[in-house]
C-alpha cells in the first residue's frame, strides 16, 4: 500500500476508536451535563471544591495503584497503608515529640516501607501479590489501632497545612495536581517507569531482555505505599486528626478508578491521565447520587454497576483490538 | 462426490483500520490434496487462513464450502463445517495437562465428570499419530516450543476434520517430527481431506504439496503446480531471485581470540558435562533432535536459568548464575525460541520491544531516551525490514516473521557481541533469513561470535563454521563445516533414539 493512502486514512479521525479508548471521558463528561440539568446544585463553586477534595484521596491512592496494576499485581493494602501512615506520623508529632515537618516525612517512610515489604514479599517470597497486600492490610491496619489504642492523634500543623487552603484553592487540589504530574511523569518518562508495562506486559520476555523483574516489583509497590501515605497525610490533615478507621475500603475505590481509567487487571495496559479520570467518575457519581439525596446503600450498589460496566467495556475494547 | 472444492475463498479482502492486509485473493483447497500459500511475512497468509478458520471475518468477498456461500461468525462455526486449524502462534493452556489440552472443548465425559481414563487414552492415540512420546499428565507448559507444536497438530488431528489447515506448522520442527507429520500428511490426503499448508520451507512444497497460491502484499500473484522449482517460487514471492540461500562469509582469520568458554556445564536432568570454546568471528551451530537439551543449554549459558555446575567465561570472566543482565553486560544477546511466550510483550510498540535490553543503559539520570530510542529502533526494522505500518503499533499485531525480526533487532540495538540464537529464523522467509545471515555475517565480521541452536539442518550446515551435536544432554560430537552433511549429522543426533526404537 502506498504511503499516501496509508496517510490520508489515517487522517480520518476514527470515532469508534476514541469511544473505545476514552470510554471514561466521555462518560464523565455525559455525567456532568446529566447532574448539571438535575440538579442546581451541582456547577456550584463549592459543590466543585468539594468534589476536588474528595477526588484527591481516591486519585492519589489510585495513582499508586496504576503503578501496580500496569506491572501486573493489585495492591489491597493501599487504604490500611494510607491509614498507618498518618497515625504514624501523628506518633511522631505527639509522643516521640518530633517537629511537624519531620513527623510528615516519618509518616511518608513508614507508607514507604509498607509498600516496599509488600514488594518483597511479592518478588523475592514469590507470594501471589494479592495475597501479599491481604497481608498487609490486615497488619497495616492492625498496627493503626495499637499505636492509636484505637483513639484518633492529632496531626502537626504541616499536615494540617496538606488539609487546608492555598489563597482560595484547598491544597488538597493543588497536591493532587502535582501527585499526578510526577505520576504520570514517573509512568511515561522514566526507565522504571517503561519497565513496569513490559514487566505487566510479559515478565518473563522483560527478564530475558535484561529488565531486573524483581527490583521493578519492590519499586512499584513502593511507590504504591508511598503515595497511600500521601493520600493519608491529605485526608488527615483535613480532619486534623489521623483516625484509626480512616480510609477503610478505599483499595477497592482505587482499583475500580484505575480500571474505569483503561487499565486491564491482566497488566501492560493503564495511564495515568485514565486513572485521574477514573477517580473522577468515581467520585462524581457519589456527589450526585448525594445531591440527589439517594441512600448510601443503593450508591454502592450503583458503584458496582458502574465497576461492571467499566470491566465489561474493557473485555469488549481487548476483542476488538486483538481481532 | 461433487466436482466442488470442499472450500472456497473467493476474492476474498480484509483489512485492519486503515491497512488494507488482503485484496481480492482467491484459494481452493481440493478433497484429497495439498494447497500450498506460500508468501513473504506479512504476505497476508494467516490473515487468510484466519478467514477459513473463523476468527476473523472478510470485508469483501465470499467463502464457500462445498461449492455454497457460508459465513463463518466464530471459530465453533468453521469446527462445525469440518475445519481443523493449526494457527501459527500456539494456544495451549500452559498449566493444562498435554491430555486435557489435546482434548480441549471435546472432553470425554461420563455420567456428567470427566472421564479420565477415555482423556488419556483418545489423546494418547492422537499423540501416537505423529509420534511425540511425552506423558500426557505433563502440563503443556513445561514441553519446549517444539513438542507443543506437536501438542497443536495431534488436538486439530484428532478433530476428524474435512479440511486441515496448518500455518507453519514445521517451523519448529526438527526433520525428524516433520518426517512423521507429512506421513500423517499422506495418509490424510488418501483419505480424502483437504488440506492448505503453509511453510517458508521451500523444499517442504514439492514434498507434500500439490498446488501452490503464491500471495504478495496481501495480492493474489500465481498459482503453480508444487512441482516448480524453488528459484521460482522464490522469484515469484518476492520478486527477485535470491542467489545464495546461506550466504556465510567465514571471519576467523586474525588469531583464535577466545571469546566465549562454556566449561564442563550440567544441569541435572537437562544436560550434562557440556565443554566448548567459541572464537571471535565464529558461527557455532547446535544441533539435535527436539529434547536433546539444546534450548537449556543455550538458556543456562545467557542466564535465563541457573545450573548445577560447570562454568560459563565471556572473554575469560567467568559469569554468575542465572543473571541475564550480567550476561548482557558481558555482550551476550539470547534469542530466545518462543517468541510469543519469553521475546516479547505483545500489548507493547514495537518500538518499545526493540528498546528493552537498551532501555537502562540508554538512559540518562533514569529518563528514557525516547528521541534515540526511536530513532534506533527505526534503523534497525529498516535495516531488517520488519514490516509494519508503524513502529507504534503493538508488536503482537505484526506477522509471525516480522515479530521474530523484532526480537533479533533488540540484540542489534544493544550491540551485542556473541549472540546465542535459538531457532532464529523460525517462521522468517527466505528473503528475510538471508538478512538475518547477512547481519551474523556482520556481526562475525566486527569480531563478534555466534551460537546458533536451530532445527533447520539446512541452515546449521550452511551458516555454521563448526557444528556440535547435542544427544540426551551430552556432546554426541563435532564436525568442522567442511566435514559435515545432513547424514551424517542426523545419524549422530539419533543413533540413540533409533536403536530405542
Ligand atoms: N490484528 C492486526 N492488526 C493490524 N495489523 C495486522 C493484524 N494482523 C495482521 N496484521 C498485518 O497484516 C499483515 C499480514 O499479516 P499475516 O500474519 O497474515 O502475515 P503472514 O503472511 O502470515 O506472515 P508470516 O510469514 O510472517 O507469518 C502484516 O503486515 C501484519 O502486520
Ligand atoms: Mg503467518
Amino acid at each position: 500500500m502506498s504511503a499516501a493512502t496509508l496517510q490520508a486514512k489515517r487522517r480520518s479521525f476514527d470515532v469508534k476508536k476514541f469511544l473505545a479508548n476514552n470510554g471514561a471521558l466521555v462518560g464523565l463528561v455525559v455525567l456532568c451535563i446529566a447532574l448539571f440539568i438535575a440538579t442546581p446544585d451541582f456547577l456550584t463553586g463549592r459543590n466543585l471544591l468539594n468534589i476536588g477534595i474528595q477526588v484527591s484521596t481516591v486519585a492519589v491512592l489510585a495513582f499508586g495503584m496504576t503503578f501496580v496494576i500496569v506491572a501486573g499485581g493489585i495492591d489491597l493494602s493501599v487504604g490500611s497503608v494510607a491509614a498507618l501512615s498518618a497515625m504514624v506520623s501523628g506518633w511522631f508529632f505527639v509522643s516521640a515529640g518530633l517537629p511537624g515537618w519531620l513527623a510528615l516525612l516519618g509518616g511518608l517512610a513508614a507508607g514507604l516501607l509498607a509498600g516496599v515489604i509488600n514488594g518483597l514479599a511479592s518478588a523475592y517470597g514469590k507470594l501471589p501479590s494479592f495475597i501479599a497486600t491481604l497481608a498487609m492490610l490486615s497488619i497495616a491496619r492492625g498496627l493503626t489501632l495499637v499505636i492509636s489504642d484505637g483513639r484518633p492523634i492529632k496531626t502537626s500543623p504541616e499536615v494540617s497545612f496538606l488539609g487546608g487552603n492555598l489563597g482560595p484553592v484547598p491544597m488538597p487540589i493543588v497536591i493532587l495536581l502535582i501527585a499526578a504530574l510526577v505520576a504520570s511523569f514517573l509512568l511515561n518518562r522514566t526507565v522504571v517507569g517503561r519497565s513496569m508495562y513490559a514487566v505487566g506486559g510479559n515478565a518473563e520476555a522483560a527478564r530475558l531482555s535484561g529488565l531486573p523483574v524483581k527490583r521493578i516489583i519492590v519499586i512499584v509497590f513502593g511507590l504504591a505505599g508511598l503515595f497511600a501515605a500521601l493520600a493519608g497525610l491529605l485526608l488527615a490533615g483535613r480532619l486534623d486528626s489521623a483516625q484509626p478507621q480512616a480510609a477503610t475500603g478505599y483499595e477497592l475505590d482505587a482499583i475500580a478508578a484505575v480500571v474505569i481509567g483503561g487499565a486491564s487487571l491482566a497488566g501492560g495496559l493503564g495511564r495515568i491521565s485514565g486513572t485521574f479520570v477514573g477517580a473522577l467518575v468515581l467520585v462524581v457519581i457519589r456527589n450526585g447520587l448525594n445531591l440527589l439525596n439517594v441512600t448510601s446503600f443503593w450508591q454502592q450498589v450503583v458503584i458496582g454497576v458502574v465497576i461492571a460496566l467499566a470491566v465489561g467495556i474493557d473485555v469488549l475494547r481487548r476483542k476488538t483490538r486483538s481481532s | 462426490m461433487s466436482d466442488h472444492p470442499l472450500l472456497t475463498l473467493n476474492q476474498v479482502s480484509k483489512s485492519f483500520g486503515p491497512v488494507n492486509v488482503i485484496r481480492k485473493v482467491s484459494v481452493n483447497v481440493h478433497a484429497g490434496a495439498v494447497q500450498v500459500l506460500l508468501g513473504e511475512n506479512g504476505a497476508g497468509k494467516s490473515t487468510l487462513i484466519k478467514m477459513m478458520a473463523g476468527v476473523y471475518q472478510p470485508d469483501g468477498g465470499e467463502i464457500l464450502i462445498d461449492g455454497k456461500a457460508v459465513s463463518l461468525p466464530n471459530t465453533r462455526a468453521a469446527e462445525e463445517h469440518g475445519i481443523a486449524t493449526i494457527h501459527q502462534e500456539l494456544n495451549l493452556v500452559n498449566s493444562m495437562s498435554v491430555a486435557e489440552n489435546v482434548m480441549l472443548g471435546r472432553t470425554p465425559k461420563k455420567f456428567g465428570m470427566v472421564d479420565r481414563k477415555a482423556l488419556r487414552r483418545q489423546a494418547r492415540a492422537a499423540l501416537d499419530l505423529i509420534g511425540l512420546d511425552v506423558d500426557v499428565e505433563t502440563p503443556v507448559g513445561e514441553l519446549g516450543i517444539a513438542r507443543q507444536q506437536l501438542v497443536e497438530i495431534a488436538k486439530a488431528l484428532s478433530i476428524n476434520a474435512r479440511i486441515l489447515i496448518l500455518d507453519e506448522p514445521t517451523a519448529a520442527l526438527t526433520r525428524h517430527e516433520t518426517e512423521s507429520l507429512f506421513k500423517v500428511v499422506a495418509d490424510l490426503r488418501r483419505k480424502g481431506v483437504g488440506m492448505l499448508f503453509i511453510s517458508h520451507h521451500l523444499d517442504e512444497i514439492a514434498e507434500i504439496g500439490d498446488s501452490v497460491t503464491v500471495l504478495r502484499d496481501g495480492e493474489f500473484v500465481a498459482e503453480v503446480p508444487a512441482s516448480t522449482s524453488e528459484d521460482e517460487l522464490v522469484r515469484l514471492m518476492v520478486g527477485r531471485s535470491i542467489d545464495d540461500q546461506f550466504p556465510r562469509r567465514s571471519a576467523e582469520s586474525e588469531g583464535p581470540a577466545e571469546i566465549l568458554a562454556v566449561e564442563h556445564l550440567t544441569s541435572k536432568g537437562k544436560f550434562e558435562d557440556i565443554s566448548f570454546t567459541l572464537r571471535a568471528g565464529e558461527v557455532l551451530g547446535i544441533s539435535g533432535l527436539v529434547g536433546a537439551g539444546r534450548t537449556e543449554l543455550i538458556r543456562a549459558i545467557a542466564g535465563a536459568d541457573r545450573y548445577d555446575s560447570g562454568s560459563v567465561k565471556v572473554r575469560g570472566k567467568a559469569l554468575p548464575k542465572g543473571s541475564v543482565q550480567a550476561a548482557i553486560r558481558a555482550g551476550l544477546g539470547h534469542v530466545p525460541e518462543d517468541r510469543k511466550g519469553q521475546g516479547l510483550v505483545l500489548d507493547a510498540s514495537v518500538n518499545e520491544n526493540l528498546g528493552y535490553a537498551t532501555l537502562a543503559s540508554s538512559a540518562r539520570l533514569g529518563l528514557a531516551d525516547f528521541s534515540g530510542q526511536r530513532s534506533r529502533a527505526e534503523a534497525v526494522a529498516n535495516t531488517l525490514r520488519i514490516r509494519m505500518h508503524s513502529i507504534d503499533q503493538p508488536v503482537g499485531s505484526l506477522s509471525g516473521g516480522n515479530q521474530q525480526k523484532a526480537v533479533f533487532g533488540r540484540w542489534i540495538i544493544a550491540a551485542s557481541t556473541v549472540l546465542l540464537l535459538d531457532e532464529p529464523t523460525r517462521g522468517v522467509d527466505v528473503g528475510a533469513k538471508v538478512e538475518i545471515y547477512e547481519l551474523m555475517n556482520a556481526i562475525t565480521e566486527a569480531g563478534g561470535a555466534i551460537v546458533m541452536v536451530s532445527s533447520e539442518l539446512p541452515e546449521v550446515l550452511g551458516m555454521s563454521d563448526r557444528i556440535l551435536v547435542l544427544r540426551d544432554g551430552r556432546l554426541a560430537g563435532e564436525f568442522s563445516s567442511a566435514d559435515a552433511t545432513q547424514d551424517k549429522v542426523m545419524t549422530l543426533a539419533a543413533r540413540d533414539v533409533n536403536e530405542e526404537h
